[in-house]
């Protein structure tokens, strides 16, 4: 195409023109830009120098109160309560060393706690206020505020600090808190404001680590005035925050003292659950540790005491522990023989003592055999062939999928750290895991809960509250946030989905344990009606007992160390009429299920009566025992002995 | 007018067109990105680390691209303008379904060893395609309404597809930055009006929408437009930019508080320091003299580019100079009135001062085109 001269230089001259004239708007603008500088720089510098400088404007976050954590009475676990310190700001201190010297003689100043200040206040900005000293006490703050004027760039300061008032009970519940760290920030994704505040509290463990988000509320700021030093003239506004979410724990706090009070120095877990709402009442594991400890900085020898401890005082061992469940997995071999319809009530099995499996010899506990056996006796006196005949019929793949129905095998979503999901084997499973082949030894030892089978307290717990109830009870740990009921209305709660005569059949067999003169637990029984349990025992090996040991005649747990001997679990509910709690206990290296029932005996009853227990529950001739049980156990944890007067 | 009137004989050829770069162009950017080291040092606390050698590195590699560019011929670039622009609208489109998502925007591509921000490259090849398009069509056509759809919607499309990223800032600079050809190419005055007119009723509409079902900008976008009407409004949220930033420019004063003394900007005020806030630092350090220079400094790029644009009788050359130059006036201009408090906070950087990788690239790249245009001008 083309063009008539006179078109290009009517085109040349247009965009010459407009060319001109944007070039002209934009320098214009930009002399506006100009003019816009010089007025923020020079016409208001000294406003803004000053705003700058002499009496800055700061804009300070102010830290919202952490959520309290309650239990279902309104005793208080978890407090915020007034803690002293004192920060510095090296840009207004002038000489640090000076400064801190003078200091040094008015607060007694921890060295390594002082080291640790100064690391940090090379690492951060001069402006920056670094704490220098915490929990000081009173006097101490007020001797630093009256020699204000001789300690520049140090300010006293008043804060919140976290205490567990019942620290040891409820340590593995609620976890603790400590100063956010570096690991931990680079864990978040766009953290809040608050976490880059030094040393800001955030949960580490626990319940407070896994509702961080809810207890720790939201930042309010203020505008502060501060002069030439650093020093605050005066508060100009103020945006309050929001405080942290109070939380209402479904724990019992006298219960959960009791049972930790009970478990004393074993290694230990114990779980009370509500059979029909699945509210946790207590959930402890011992040994315990004091979390407050951890608040304040744990020294290197506690820390040291803890860890190297073979009773591990810090694993959480009511929901972290695994460990086969042993004989208290023989009601869910026996609900999947009732569902798939291999047995009734009144098939029986021929106990001799052992059965022979392809080659392998299975022994039963009781080397002479039981004879006939039926469900409720096979049951009650924990018949190890009978089960074993069960789950040969059945299969493993229906005892799993009975077994993850009841709560086995499945991680149950209650707030605590390192919730375990235990291991309900299937033959996929074996040949992924384990790259070997599923073989019906393997059926076998599952049966009585031995083998690949792995259940924490917790999940036993769950398994009982679902026997006993007949309902699919999720446990639950929250009851309250800001006082308003999260518990779902009992009749959301689904059904089990198992035929209810078996469940009864089970229910019966499990009375029969502690309530039949047969019964393996019937030495530990209540006798108050209307308040009878309902359990099972179990006992599992954490050693394998080979051919010639047997021969020889097994060896006593007693007279093993104590990390050979077998762990002791005992599951049971409450009152058999009209299940109530469900509860579940596990000694470890307690040397078999009598180590457990006792304990689990104990608790229970001391739930039914919300305190110590009538002596007339128990068979007569352990009253005088218990009498003085109960009477050391409140000489040894005076944490006991509150009275009700003292709940909130 | 094309180049197919003109005879390329007078047009430098060889090493010799290395003597017909706008040499005081070059030397213009040289010293804007040489004051974008200095400061990208300045806010490291005094470190090439993490950001000062990145850019250095970027800008080597952006100037090597520029005389690459600037000695094709410039009827190469106009010829190839078309494929340019499509590649980059692809681009766009990808970015919609596989970009990586960052700080809630989808923008780059992954290459591998940088990120490519396809709403950057378009920048210049929408400037470059409508330059294009408007020496194609007779001038006698340009105003005819018919005529305007077509580059209308060549703005529009990109615009909306990098609106929906979402990135305010870039939509509206490749909306004005269409404008610019468009009003240089010599569309009525009548029709500017009326845009403009529009944009009113439209800013009103916007403000209605609020609140309703058909809310038209993000939460966060009126949040924005909040803060700026009243910044002390929200002073740690957004506000807290804008009000930190005058402090931090104002303490400046006269002649500042010297290289790498900067208090109200180092201390970390100001999340975003190394990239669209980097202009308080140096306005804090170096007072109304440096910033004012960085001022002049931008000024003189822009009197060059239009006097080279006027200057030059080929219609696509001086198009695209002017659209070009335009854009990078946009850039400057918007992030400084936002620093300033003039203008809300949108996410526009200070060309050749933030650090940015492609940006810096994508400006080179741009300046390579000018440069050709001025090598290859008719004579």
């Amino acid at each position: 195409m083309k063009r008539t001269n006179a078109d290009n230089s009517a085109s040349h001259n247009r965009i010459t023109r407009r060319g001109l004239l944007l070039g002209g708007a934009q320098v214009g603008f930009m002399g506006l830009l100009g003019l816009r500088m010089r007025y923020l720089q020079v016409d208001q510098a000294d406003e803004f120098r000053l705003l700058a400088e002499e009496n800055r404007i700061n804009i300070r976050l102010i830290p919202p109160a952490r959520g309290e954590i309650f239990d279902r009475n309104g005793v208080i676990i978890a407090a915020n309560e007034p803690s002293y310190r004192i920060t510095m700001v090296r840009e207004d201190a002038g000489n640090v060393e000076e400064v801190i010297e003078r200091l040094s003689t008015l607060v007694e100043l921890d060295e390594s706690a002082l080291n640790r200040a100064m690391a940090e206040m090379e690492r951060s900005p001069r402006f920056l206020p670094i704490t220098i000293a915490e929990r000081i006490s009173w006097e101490e703050m007020s001797r630093v505020a009256v020699n204000a004027p001789a300690l520049p760039g140090v300010t006293p300061e008043v804060g919140l600090s976290r205490k567990y008032s019942h620290g040891s009970e409820f340590a593995h519940v609620i976890g603790y808190v400590g100063p956010v760290s570096d690991y931990d920030l680079s864990k978040i994704e766009d953290p809040d404001q608050l976490l880059l505040i030094p040393r800001f509290q955030i949960g580490k463990v626990g319940l407070e680590a896994k509702l961080e988000e809810r207890l720790r509320g939201k930042a309010g700021t203020k505008r502060v005035e501060v002069n030439a030093v650093g020093r605050v003239m005066r508060e100009l506004d103020r945006r309050n925050g929001q405080p942290g979410d109070d939380l209402q724990l479904t724990i019992d706090q006298k219960l959960q003292s009791y049972v930790q009070a009970r478990l004393g120095d074993e290694s230990a877990a114990a779980v009370v659950m509500d059979c029909k709402t699945g509210d946790i009442l207590s959930i402890n594991s011992s040994p315990t540790f004091d979390p407050n400890l951890f608040v304040r900085g744990i020294s290197v020898a506690d820390y040291r005491d803890l860890t190297e401890n073979n009773h591990r005082p810090l694993a959480t061992k009511s929901v972290q522990g695994t460990y086969p469940p042993g004989s208290t997995f023989k009601m869910v071999v026996a609900m999947a023989a009732l569902e798939a319809g291999v047995i009734n009530s009144e098939t029986t099995h021929w106990c001799p003592g052992h059965l022979t499996v392809s080659n392998r010899r299975f022994h039963c506990w009781k080397r002479g055999g039981h004879g006939h056996m039926n469900l409720e006796t096979a049951l009650r006196e924990s018949c190890d062939v009978y089960f074993y005949e069960l789950a040969l019929e059945v299969g493993i793949e229906k005892i799993t999928e009975m077994a993850n129905r009841l709560g086995l095998g499945i991680r149950h979503g209650i707030p605590m750290s390192a919730v375990a999901r235990g291991l309900t084997p299937t033959k996929d499973w074996k040949q992924r895991n384990r790259d070997s082949s599923w073989v019906i030894g393997d059926t076998v030892n599952s049966s009585i809960g031995q083998g690949f089978v792995l259940a924490s307290p917790l999940q036993l717990a769950v398994m009982t509250a679902r026997l006993a109830s007949g309902k699919a009870v999720e446990p639950r740990l929250v009851k309250s946030v800001n006082g308003i009921d999260q518990s779902a209305p009992p009749d959301e709660i689904p059904d089990l989905e198992v035929n209810q005569n078996h469940l009864r059949m089970v229910r019966k067999a499990m009375y029969a344990v502690s309530n039949n003169r047969r019964g393996t637990a019937y030495s530990q029984r209540i006798i108050q009606d209307g308040y009878r349990l309902a359990g099972k025992t179990g006992t599992s090996q954490v050693r394998n007992i080979t051919a010639a040991e047997r021969r020889a005649g097994v060896i006593r747990n007693e007279d093993l160390p104590w990390e050979r001997r077998d762990h002791g679990l005992f599951v049971n509910f409450a009152p058999y009429d009209d299940p109530k709690y469900a509860v579940a206990v596990i000694i470890e290296h307690g040397g078999g299920s009598k180590a457990a029932t006792p304990v689990a005996r104990d608790i229970t009853l001391q739930a039914l009566y919300g305190g110590d227990p009538p002596l007339d529950a128990y068979p007569k001739k352990d009253r005088a025992r218990i009498k003085a049980q109960q009477e050391r156990l409140r000489r040894e944890y005076p944490q006991l002995n509150t009275s009700d007067r003292d709940r909130a | 007018m094309s180049y197919l009137e003109y005879s390329v004989k007078t047009v430098p050829t060889g090493f010799s067109k290395v003597l017909h770069l706008n040499w005081a162009l070059v030397l213009l950017l040289m010293s804007v990105s040489g004051i974008g080291f200095l400061m990208l040092y300045s806010v490291a606390g005094g470190s090439f680390n993490p950001w000062a050698a990145a850019q250095m590195k970027r800008f080597i590699l952006g100037m090597s691209l520029m005389f690459a560019i600037a000695m094709v011929p410039i009827w190469f670039w106009r010829n190839v303008s078309g494929v340019l622009y499509f590649g980059s609208l692809v681009l766009l489109i990808l970015v919609e379904f596989m970009g990586s998502v960052q700080m809630g925007a989808q923008r780059w591509i992954d290459l591998g060893f940088m990120r490519l921000q396809p709403s950057e490259l378009m920048k210049i090849t929408l400037v470059m395609f409508l330059a294009t398009y408007y020496d194609w069509l007779p001038v006698n056509k340009t105003s005819r309404p018919l005529w305007i759809i077509l580059p209308i919607l060549i703005i529009l499309v990109p615009t909306f597809l990098v609106l929906r990223q979402p990135d305010l800032g870039t939509s509206l600079l490749l909306l004005f930055g269409g404008a610019i050809v468009m009003f240089m190419a010599g569309l009525h005055w009548g029709y500017f009006a009326g845009v403009i007119a529009m944009g009113v009723g439209l800013v009103t509409a916007v403000f209605q929408s609020r609140g309703t079902t058909w809310q038209l900008l993000k939460d966060y976008q009126y949040r924005r437009i909040d803060t700026f009407l009243d910044p002390a409004s929200d002073p740690l949220g957004a506000g807290y930019h804008i009000t930190q930033s005058k402090i931090a420019l104002g303490s400046g004063g006269w002649t500042g508080r010297g290289y790498m003394q900067g208090t109200q900007s180092r201390l970390n005020f100001l999340p975003e320091k190394h990239t669209d806030f980097i202009f308080t630092t140096l306005a804090e350090e170096f007072g109304f003299v440096g910033a004012f220079s960085l001022l002049s400094l931008y000024a003189l790029i822009i009197f060059f580019c239009v006097f080279s644009a006027i200057s030059n009788k080929d219609r696509f050359s001086a198009l695209m100079t002017m659209g070009i130059a335009g854009t990078f006036f946009l850039f400057f201009a918007v992030n400084m009135s936002m620093v300033m408090g003039m203008a809300p906070v949108v996410g526009v950087p200070l060309p050749l001062v933030s650090y940015g990788g492609s940006a810096m690239l994508v400006i080179l790249v741009a300046f390579g085109m000018i440069q050709s245009a001025h090598v290859h001008r008719p004579r």
